[in-house]
């Protein structure tokens, strides 16, 4: 028995499913909805009334923004440090915290579920994706063919985050040169955390070839690379 | 209930389909065939059984600000099997732009997701809205 839900919101499409369901299981899905719509009513760049918007015009002060909006700005630029200005709040000049508000949602999306006291469901948020129990089976698009899937990772406690170009056109600028980063067709990161997962995705991408894997290698998080010509690419211990 | 005489498109030449729906625009909906030249009704929802493992699910239509999309899916016991868009909106041509390219990306992801043993795909978005919707009606069925 598997609850299941979609939810269009901050743009994309997230997907819920809830292996273990119970009494508090819809209660608990609406609370996740709920805060996903939040989350977009905050962060949104496409909306114009949204904090992130206001601040970016310079008519909201960072000192009167929503806690939540500091919070996820500091972590912005904590991320920043960490990968040499490769990820950033600003690509291409406009704040746009996006890179980080995506897989922080489904997380936090996650963790609802979990405090209603499930163990055993899966959130994913375009594209990127959090579990919880297991094992769950999670393909990772193949960026060269439609709807086909590349390869398969199983594993319980997963998260996965995908940075491609197959579906959205090359839309990971590389901070450093402000143009579209295409050195990868697709860049797939596995690990326990979603919102760590999915920045340092972003920050890879706009890396790219050759440095990107070694990278990531060395801050022990799992990565497969797709190159444009089709070749597959994968740090140490990807198996 | 208004009644709509809709033509297929030139591609699926000679299928005629009598749908009852009342779109905002009788002339931006568009009914698309299944592959095997039959198409389920369209209308508020419903299941209809086809075989002794396999059933019909139609989900609602559903409005958006484009105009109605509608789904049917055929479950295979507890998968989903096919998808087929029976309507989405075609008001301009960028409208049929986005959707032929879209409408058939949105199905293979969907069925990819199910049909392979996998719980979920990494790097796959969705981005319509109606289609989801009309999906997740359609979802809600096969739970009951």
């Amino acid at each position: 028995m598997t609850a299941d839900h979609v939810e269009h919101v901050m743009g994309t499409v997230f997907s819920f499913a809830v292996r273990d369901p119970g009494p508090g299981t819809g209660p608990a899905l609406r609370r996740a909805v709920q805060r996903l719509h939040r989350i977009d009513a905050l962060f949104s760049t496409y909306r114009p009334e949204s904090e992130i918007s206001r601040l970016g015009r310079g008519e909201l002060a960072l000192a009167e923004a929503d806690p939540e909006v500091r919070w996820v700005l500091e972590r912005c630029a904590e991320l920043g440090a960490e990968t040499g200005g490769y990820f950033t709040a600003r690509p291409g000049g406009r704040l746009d915290p996006s890179g980080y508000v995506k897989g922080w949602a489904v997380e936090e999306a996650a963790r609802t579920l979990r405090e209603s006291g499930s163990a055993h469901h899966c959130v994913s948020g375009g594209g990127d994706v959090q579990t919880a129990g297991g094992p769950w089976r999670i393909g990772i698009a193949d960026p060269h063919r439609e709807g086909a899937v590349a390869r398969v990772v199983t594993g319980r406690d997963l998260a996965v985050a995908t940075s491609g170009t197959a579906e959205r056109g090359p839309h990971v600028i590389d901070p450093h040169t402000g143009l579209p980063a295409a050195s990868f067709a697709s860049l797939t990161l596995v690990g326990p955390h979603l919102t760590r997962l999915d920045a340092l995705a972003t920050a890879a991408f706009a890396m790219g070839a050759p440095r990107a894997l070694p990278w990531l290698a060395a801050k022990g998080v799992r990565a497969l690379a797709i190159h444009p010509d089709g070749r597959q690419e994968t740090t140490a211990g990807w198996d | 209930m208004r009644r709509a005489v809709i033509t297929a498109s030139a591609t699926a030449a000679g299928v005629v389909l009598l749908l009852s729906l009342k779109p905002h625009d009788p002339a931006a909906v568009r009914a698309v065939p299944a592959a095997d030249g039959t198409a389920p009704a369209g209308g508020t929802g419903g299941v209809q059984d086809t075989g002794a493992d396999s059933r019909t699910l139609t989900g609602s239509a559903v409005n958006t600000r484009y105009g109605p999309v509608q789904v049917v899916v055929t479950m295979a016991g507890t998968r989903i099997s096919r998808i087929d868009v029976v309507q989405y909106p075609t008001r301009d041509r960028r409208d049929q732009e986005i959707n032929e390219r879209a409408v058939p990306v949105l199905n293979q992801e969907a069925i990819a997701a199910q049909s392979a043993d996998i719980d979920v795909v990494s790097g796959a978005t969705y981005t319509s809205e109606g289609y989801t919707r009309s999906l997740q009606s359609a979802l809600d069925q096969a739970a009951q």
